[in-house]
Order: structure tokens, then sequence, then C-alpha cells
């Protein structure tokens, strides 16, 4: 089995550095701190995509519950902010100084045990991927060991991410109710709000984003990205060859999970606040078309689609907020009927081959060092 | 939590905890009759189900205008017109919907559920632009008003009592149509083996569409009885969506006796549930049990034995 010995072929590198000079170069350049604080905010969800990339596209995992990983990572980071900004100097005019505003609201009057851990930065890292990643695990091992797969899956994890919102929203005293935790103010000490903080927080989250995209390719490109193709085209074939089908899914629900949830802590650092509202089966369901209209079986794809889609929301719904609905459902529906590889399907049918021409008249005739794409078929 | 209320006491409220839990009821299995034939048998997710079921509630509320500015004297009995019309269009826009896009998508289910989102977004968007984005609330005739007093401490509304009747109609209607009916003999074989249906004359393509008109029409159905209990807005439909999957996937996809148990367990836990705990703690603890179970048992409560 051979696998491309490099890391990126060549289309994928041109992939790799478009993407790296837009977001590194470009955008910083050409963007006031406003706008270039907007697409931090679409590239959180870039995160979400990618994790969609290895487990819908690769794996054929439909999670419409990506929200709940994204809401979770948010949360602990948002956590963690808040106790930060509600210190006792802060808080003075409360009844009861040093808790959240919203507990003090709710008639709280010390701070819950569950909450207490996250006076640690260290900790709350940790718990931005370890209490995603462990709720992934076990609704993964419960779900794919007993064979439940498909439409189903997606039916539950909607269902768990309905749950989710509605818990936050009821317990307003413990996580701020409908309004979320808002008024997130320093990080460490380290103001998050003015203009230099917020171009830091984008290129720190540009390089996470691009770490993520290396892990993925890694996946990708090993064996195991190998494994989880085939057993979205042929499950039993691969249960029969000896190999475990429901550890390789819930690993790649895992990944998912992680990437959400690092999507969501950055959100909460980018945008400052978080609330149910990107938690529930409506961001849920927007995050997969995401992937869809981006390509579900292109790492760069996805995060395009996620910048994309986030951009004509935004520009839309500020100059015609009654088409945008429109707009976007007929967006879903045309990826659906048209093109189902989505953007990164039409660049490769449509221009992926004329840049090939170009670069091939150079080389010998009747050459081409074209590998197969993953997951499409042979010809 | 049971401390401060008498026996007595206990048992109205439960009574009275449960007949709101069998008007709750009496909406689930009438959202989910519609899914469970459309998803339980032909297998497509339909997430734009709760707005064909929000266009059935519109279509009363229009009928009901009508015949308050134009016919006030048969006022009292709009509503199984109402009803009818509910029907036609939901049922209408289902054939359409199907001809346009499912029939392109029966073998992609997952790609259907997008699809059908997309749908649910314009059609969320066509409600508010024409409707307006507040709720209305349709005019109920006089005699729908009141409530019937069964004991001293026990009262039941008369247009609960309705809702019920007009459940039990239906799903007795649509039990007779799958499974007694000549039609109905003809959707459970496309269902079972669409390619041996067609080979001994049954006309898939057509036992499709009207099969989906149906599921639609019957949301439409429950829009109109929906009406009588709560107001209408261009976002009430997804309220109800994932409780409804739930509905149809905790009792089995394939089977409607499953169907009705299990939106009558869901429903009355919920209610009685909601008496003690706040409402969305009680939402969240029903929920968290049909996902628990569901993850202990797949298949639902009572599942179909089908040979692969």
């Amino acid at each position: 089995m051979v696998i491309n010995s490099r890391f990126f072929n060549r289309s994928e590198l041109m992939g790799f550095l478009v993407l790296a000079a837009v977001l590194f170069v470009i955008l910083p350049l050409s963007l006031d701190v406003f706008r270039l604080n907007l697409v931090a905010k679409y590239l959180t969800y870039a995160f979400v995509a990618l994790g969609l990339v290895l487990c819908w596209g690769y794996g054929g995992i439909l999670s419409l519950g990506q929200g709940v990983f994204f809401g979770l990572g948010g949360y602990c980071m948002a956590m963690f902010l808040k106790l930060e900004a509600s210190s006792v100097e802060n808080t003075k005019i409360q009844s009861t100084p040093g808790i959240p505003d919203f507990m003090d609201w709710n008639q709280i009057t010390s701070l819950p045990l569950f909450w207490q851990p996250f006076h640690s930065l260290t900790f709350t890292i940790l718990a931005i991927i370890l209490v995603p990643g462990i709720f992934a695990l076990i609704i993964g091992t419960a779900m794919f060991k007993r064979r439940v797969g498909g439409t189903y899956f997606a039916i539950i994890t909607q269902a768990v991410a309905a749950i989710l919102t509605i818990l936050i929203v009821g317990q307003q005293g413990y996580t701020g109710g409908i309004n979320g935790m808002t008024d997130l103010r320093t990080l460490k000490g380290w103001d998050i709000r003015p203009d230099h903080a917020k171009v830091i927080l984008y290129f720190v989250e540009v390089v996470l984003l691009f770490a993520c995209i290396g892990i993925a390719q890694f996946i990708r490109l090993t064996k195991l990205g190998r494994i989880l193709v085939a057993m979205r085209e042929q499950e039993d074939r691969v249960r029969f060859s000896g190999y475990s089908v429901a550890n390789f899914k819930i690993f790649a629900f895992c990944m998912a999970a992680v990437f959400a949830a690092i999507g969501g802590a950055m959100f909460a650092l980018n945008v400052g606040f978080m609330s149910p509202s990107f938690v529930g089966i409506v961001p849920s369901i927007e995050m997969v078309i995401y992937t869809a209209v981006g390509g579900r079986m292109s790492i760069f794809g996805a995060i395009w689609g996620a910048i994309l889609v986030n951009f004509a929301k935004t520009s839309l719904s500020e100059s015609f907020p009654q088409l945008w609905l429109f707009g976007l459902g007929a967006l879903f529906i045309a990826v659906v009927l048209a093109f189902p590889n989505g953007l990164s399907g039409l660049w490769a049918d449509y221009v992926q081959p004329r840049i090939d021409r170009l670069f091939a008249s150079r080389k010998k005739p009747g050459w081409s060092d074209n590998s197969v794409a993953d997951g499409a078929p042979a010809e | 939590m049971f401390g401060d209320y008498s026996l007595g006491d206990l048992g109205s409220i439960f009574v009275m905890q449960g007949f709101a839990g069998l008007i709750l009821f009496s909406v689930y299995v009438l959202m989910a009759l519609g899914l469970a034939i459309i998803f339980g048998q032909m297998g497509v997710i339909n997430m734009a189900h709760g707005e064909f079921m929000i266009l059935g509630a519109y279509v009363t509320w229009m009928t009901s205008n009508f015949f308050q500015s134009y016919l006030p004297s048969l006022f009292s009995g709009y509503f199984f017109l109402a009803m009818i019309l509910a029907f036609v269009a939901s049922g209408a826009l289902g054939m359409l919907v199907e001809w346009v896009l499912i029939r392109h998508l029966y073998k992609r289910p997952l790609d259907t559920l997008l699809a059908t989102w997309g749908l649910s977004l314009m059609l969320q968007q066509a409600y508010r632009s024409v409707f307006g984005a507040r709720e209305v609330g349709v005019e109920l005739p006089q005699w729908m008003l009141g409530s019937l007093h069964v004991t001293d401490s026990i009262e039941v509304p008369i247009n609960g009592v309705f809702v019920m009747c007009l459940t039990v109609l239906i799903t007795v209607g649509v039990a007779y149509v799958m499974y007694k009916s000549r039609w109905g003999r003809q959707v459970r074989a496309v269902v079972q083996n669409r390619i041996m249906a067609g080979a001994v004359g049954i006309n898939t393509e057509k036992v499709d569409r009207y099969t989906f008109g149906l599921g639609c029409g019957i949301a439409g159905v429950a829009g109109s009885a929906f009406t009588m209990i709560g107001s209408t807005g261009p976002t009430s439909g997804q309220l109800y969506i994932v409780d409804t999957f739930l509905v149809v996937v905790f009792g089995g996809a394939a089977s409607l006796l499953g169907t009705i148990a299990s939106a009558f367990s869901i429903s009355q836990t919920q209610s009685t549930l909601e008496f003690f705990l706040s409402g969305s703690m009680a939402k969240v603890l029903t929920l968290l049990a049909v996902v628990g179970i569901l993850m202990l048992r797949p298949q639902g409560l009572f599942a179909l034995k089908v040979r692969k």
C-alpha cells in the first residue's frame, strides 16, 4: 500500500499556500480591525468544518450536534474569562461580590462547585479539550458499539444539541441563561477587548487553525484515513477484514468534537461572549452546511466554505435581511442537488484541469503526476 | 416533592396533568403520524415537516378570518372546512416538493435532511414575509370554549377533548389506509422491495408521491388542530421537529403502534414532571431518558423484524 509520500500533493500544496497567504498576509493588511475580528469569528467555524470533513466526509458519520462541542469548548473558556472579570473589586456593587453577575441576579450566594476549578488557566485549557472529547467518547461509544449509525445517529446528536440548549437556558443561575456569558474582559490580566489584542488573537487563531489542518492532513494520509474511507464505502467489508469499525468511528467523532471545541474556545476569546444560540440545532446544522458548501471531502474547501458562507451571511443580512434565509435555503438545496462535492468539487472539475494543462504543457507530453484524490472513485 | 399535597390533591394533580399530557400527546401523534409515514416508510428525513404543519395552521387561521368577516352565521362550523383545506394545501405542497426535490434523493437519506432543512428555512421566511413575524391566534367558536367539570377539583377543557377525538379519528383512518386498503398495500410493497413492486406493475413513483403528500397532509391537519391550543408563528414548527423525530425513532421507525406508544409515554412523562419541576428541566429529563433508552435499545420500542 503506497501512500503519497509527500505531505501535500501539488494541488493541495497550492491550496495550502493560497490559504496561508490570504489568512496571514492579505486579510490582515487589507481589512480594518472590525472586519478582521469578523473573519476571526468566521474562522472559529472553520475549526468545526475541519472536524466535519474528518467525521462526515471521510468517516461518513453525519453529526448534527457539533454545536454541542463548539458550545462546551466555548463555555469552558468563557467560564474562565468570566471568573476573571468578576473579581471582588469589579463586582463590589453586587450583594455577593466575587461571583459572576448573572449568579448574583439569580440569588446564588456562593460559587457553585463545578465553577471552582475554572480559576486555573491550565485546567481550563485541559477542560476545553477533555470535556467535549470525553462527552463525544461517551456518545460515540454508546452509539457505535451498538452499530447505530446514519440517520439515527444524526437525529440523536440533534436531540443532544436540543437538550444542552434547553439545559443552558433553563439553569440561568449557573450558566447565564439565554443571554449567555457576556462582558468578558481579560485573560490573565491581559485585556482582550482593544484593537491590538484582537489582531494578536486573530493570529493565534490562524496558527491554531493551521496546526489543526496539519493534524487532519496527517490523519488523512495515514492508514487511518484510508480505513475511514473504506468504512464509509463498505462498512461490512472493513469489519470482516478484522478492523473494529466502532473504534475508528469513535476516533473520528472525538477528533471532530475536539476541533469544534477549540473553535468554540477561540470564539469566546475573539467575540467576547458565549451564548446558547451557538449551541442548538440551528447553528449545528449551519455548521454542517459550511462543510457541505466548501466540499465535505476537502480540508481546504471546508475552510473556504466556512469563511465564504459566513461572509455572505453577514453582507446579505446587513443589506437584505429578508433575502438571507431564502438564499441560505436555496444554497442548501443547490449544494445537495447540483454539486454534492461543494466548491472544492467544482474547483476540481473545472479549474484544476486547466491549471494542470497549463503546467503539463511545459513538461514532457503524456506524463502527469496526478495522484488519485482520496474518496474519488478511480476511473 | 410530594410532601405538601394530600392524597386527594395528588390524585387530581395527576389527572389534570395527565389530561394536559393527553393534549400534548395528541399533537405529538398527529405530527408523528405524518413523519412516521415519510421517515418510517419512505426513509426520507423531512426536516421541513414542522413547516408543513404550520402551513396547515395558517390555512386554518385564514379560513377562520374569512368566516368571521363573510359568513359569521356559519362560524361555529368553520373548523371542519379549515381542516380539509389544511390537508389539501399541505398535501399539495408536499407532492410538489416530492416532485421537485425529494425524488432525486431517495438513495441519499442524509442529503434529504440537508435539502429539506433548506426548504424549511425558505418556507419560514415565506411565512414571515406573507403573514408577518408576529404569532397569530385563531378565534375559537363559542362551543369550543369553556371546560367540563368532572369533579370539584378536576376540569377538562373542551377544545382539548375535541383535539383528542380528532386524533383518534385520524389515527384510525391512517391505520385503515395503510393496513387495509389496496393503496396501503402498494405503499408497503414499495417500501419492502422497490424493484419487485415495480416488476408486478405498481407505479412506484406515483406511490412515492402520494405517500409523501399524505404524510404532509396529515401534518397540515396537525397544524390545524394545533391552532386550537396555541398560537402560530413562522418558527413554531421548528420547536416541535426534534421532539417529533424522537417520538418516531423511539417508537421504532416502521411501526405505527410504536409511534403512538412512544408519543404517549413521552408526553405523559413530560407533563407529569412539568408540575413538579420547572418546564425546562422536565423537558431535559424526558429527552435524556429517551436518548438513554435509545442508546440501550437503538431499534426503538416496537421494532419490525425485517430480513435485510
